[in-house]
């Protein structure tokens, strides 16, 4: 190509005699050294984008008066901005859980999240509370309660009572356990907790050395 | 270099030896060539241009008195709508604006198909054009959030779990985006960032480039012939071309005129349309721990949740929905490719593209219409059956245009 310029420019007089090689060297460790450069500095930025310090500390956990919760009630409370039920099962709602597990996508929560301690077919501690994040597996809705089994449910006779996600439909039973064919994909998910008296729990945490 | 006699043709001239100003104002309108048989369908693009300013402006004036704070953000576009003098007027202009944004750039999209505007040598123009549609999306998404009502909220979490659904990055990814752990202040703080200063400089820069490409290679026009191809041999002027300004910035005033009527015909009387333009639920302030019981996007985006929708989760996971989804938006790039028919406008195209264009059409509009309704078994089989029609006339265009009938082009536009 001869003297061919640098950026397809006319060639210059003082391109005569240049080290071709060298330039081109040149040209490039700069290039190379300036992209490293500009890769260091989008580092803070998009890191600064990341939960804050603050973010970070207010998963602190939260303490729950459960004795004011009636037999087949539910109080939602705030953890980590997430709604976190908390269940007081009867009996008859206790019994439906038992009832066929063919139903259910994940009946023993092997791809689910809980503590260990609740890895059971009522997915508690204690039997009769259920305590559970209320936010759908799928795309983040949170379910709405849907006690009433049967066909006054609207969702059918064989409706056993549990929770529908008004987003995408899919159904989860008084334990939270999605059954088979939803769009969500695993049972919700059970929050650490624990029982500080019979009256209180404690959510965000697990008794230590229990 | 012709010195100027009067003061202001003395000072033009000082501006015009540091700043081509005569030189833009000559090759982007007064000797600017465009065909001289547009017709309504060429509106849209300067429409658009219209509905961007007034965002921006109405926009600047509503971060004057807006809050972009969890706490405070709800409260805050309340107080605009009742305390702040002519504040519902700002407001009601930016929401409805955002709709019209949208019907405007719709109609535009359609024209291109209709006229084969994204034919060679407009295939960068229109990837221009396709990247603008998606800063749009993503500016109306952002600023979707800000009023901080239940729909704000919960379609926000919802998009932004879509990213969740990701492989492998998508659940650190969706805790990026939102800078916390759940939608938060945190979340609407950065939405506010992107909705009011990067986005539309974004858009402001795609909107510069659009236009500097149509007029390199210079407009279509409703027969699909390139009328550079017939210049007087004197001037060097298209036969068929003519100056932009004054001709086309008249016929643009007209409508613009028929525009603002009907825009304000809606801003005035229908401002919430029903609840398509503003969703009833968002007059709820956001409550992290209840969903409303329907949710939906506005109706620009529900074309494509409802494919989201009709995909049924893979293996437990929701991302091939999400990635078919991605592919309605990424496949429009390769538009340009895809068409191998010898014409370029509908007027001359054979019954097979009339046909595909049209089934195409409806399977938009339906499927806008199925993403607004609650999600039955018929429904969602619809959904299916019309996303494949979607998809179809994109990836079966190279063969299908190919074995049409096609009626000859004219030499020269005609004046129909």
């Amino acid at each position: 190509m001869g003297e061919q310029a640098v950026m397809g420019g006319p060639a210059f007089q003082g391109d005569q005699g240049v080290d071709k090689g060298k330039r081109n060297f040149l040209i490039a460790a700069t290039s190379a050294v300036g992209g490293v450069f500009g890769a260091a500095v989008a580092v803070p930025f998009i890191v600064s984008m990341q939960p804050s310090a603050r973010a970070r500390a207010a998963g602190a956990p939260v303490e729950v008066d459960i004795s004011k919760i009636e037999p087949g009630a539910m109080l939602t409370v705030e953890w980590r901005g997430k709604p976190v039920w908390i269940l007081n099962r009867t009996k008859p709602m206790l019994e439906t859980l038992a009832k066929d597990p063919g139903r259910l996508a994940d009946p023993n929560s092997e791809a689910s999240a809980q503590p260990d301690n609740c890895r059971n077919e009522t997915r508690s501690i204690k039997p009769e509370y259920l305590v559970a994040v209320g936010i759908c597996t799928h795309l983040g809705c949170s379910p709405s309660p849907m006690f009433t089994p049967g066909d006054a449910s609207g969702l059918g006779a064989e409706w056993p009572g549990g929770f529908l996600c008004p987003c995408h439909g899919s159904r989860f039973d008084l334990a939270a356990r999605v059954f088979a064919g939803q769009p969500a994909p695993t049972n919700l998910e059970i929050p650490p907790y624990y029982f500080m008296s019979d009256a209180r729990v404690l959510v965000g945490e697990e008794k230590k050395g229990a | 270099m012709a010195n100027g006699t009067t003061t202001s043709e003395k000072l033009l001239q000082w501006v015009d030896d540091r700043f081509p100003l005569t030189a833009t104002w000559k090759g982007h309108l007064s000797e600017y060539y465009a065909p001289k048989n547009f017709n309504f369908w060429y509106y849209f693009g300067s429409l658009a241009m219209l509905v961007l300013v007034i965002q921006i402006l109405t926009g600047i004036f509503l971060t004057m008195n807006y809050k972009p704070s969890a706490e405070n953000a709800f409260a805050s576009v309340e107080y605009i709508m009742r305390d702040v003098e002519w504040g519902w007027l700002i407001r009601y202009m930016h929401s409805t604006g955002a709709s019209f944004f949208f019907i405007v750039i719709y109609l535009h999209m359609f024209r291109a198909l209709l006229y084969g505007s994204y034919r060679k040598p407009r295939e960068l123009l229109w990837i221009i054009g396709c990247f603008l549609y998606l800063a749009l999306m993503a500016e109306a998404f952002f600023g979707y959030l800000l009023p901080w009502g239940q729909m704000s909220f919960w379609g926000a979490q919802v998009i932004v779990n879509l990213f969740a659904s990701i492989p492998i990055i998508g659940p650190d990814l969706a805790i990026w985006i939102r800078g916390d752990f759940v939608v938060g202040d945190a979340t609407l703080n950065r939405f506010f960032a992107f909705h009011v200063i990067a986005v539309p400089l974004v858009l402001l820069v795609l909107v510069f480039v659009h236009i500097i490409a149509l007029h390199e290679v210079g407009s279509n026009n409703p027969d699909g012939v390139e009328i550079k191809k017939k210049k007087d041999p004197k001037t060097g002027i298209p036969l068929d071309g003519i100056p932009f300004h004054p001709y086309y910035t008249v016929k643009d005033i007209v409508g613009t005129v028929v525009f603002l009527a009907i825009f304000s015909a809606v801003l005035f009387f229908v401002p919430e349309m029903f609840g398509y333009f503003l969703e009833y639920n968002n007059f709820i302030p956001a409550d992290p721990l209840k969903t409303p019981l329907h949710i939906a996007p506005v109706w620009y985006f529900t074309p494509f949740y409802a494919m989201l929708r009709a995909v049924p989760s893979i293996f437990g996971s929701q991302f091939p929905g999400v990635a078919v989804m991605g592919a309605a938006v990424v496949i429009m790039f390769f538009l340009p490719w895809l068409d191998r028919s010898p014409v370029k406008s509908i007027r001359y195209r054979g019954p097979i593209y009339k046909i595909a264009l049209t089934l195409f059409a409806i399977s938009f509009v339906i499927l806008g219409w199925l993403g607004i309704e609650a999600p039955t078994p018929l429904y969602t089989w619809m959904a299916r059956v019309l996303t494949v029609v979607y998809f179809a006339f994109f990836l079966l265009m190279p063969w299908y245009t190919k074995i049409d009938k096609v009626k000859p082009e004219p030499q020269r536009v005609t004046e129909k």
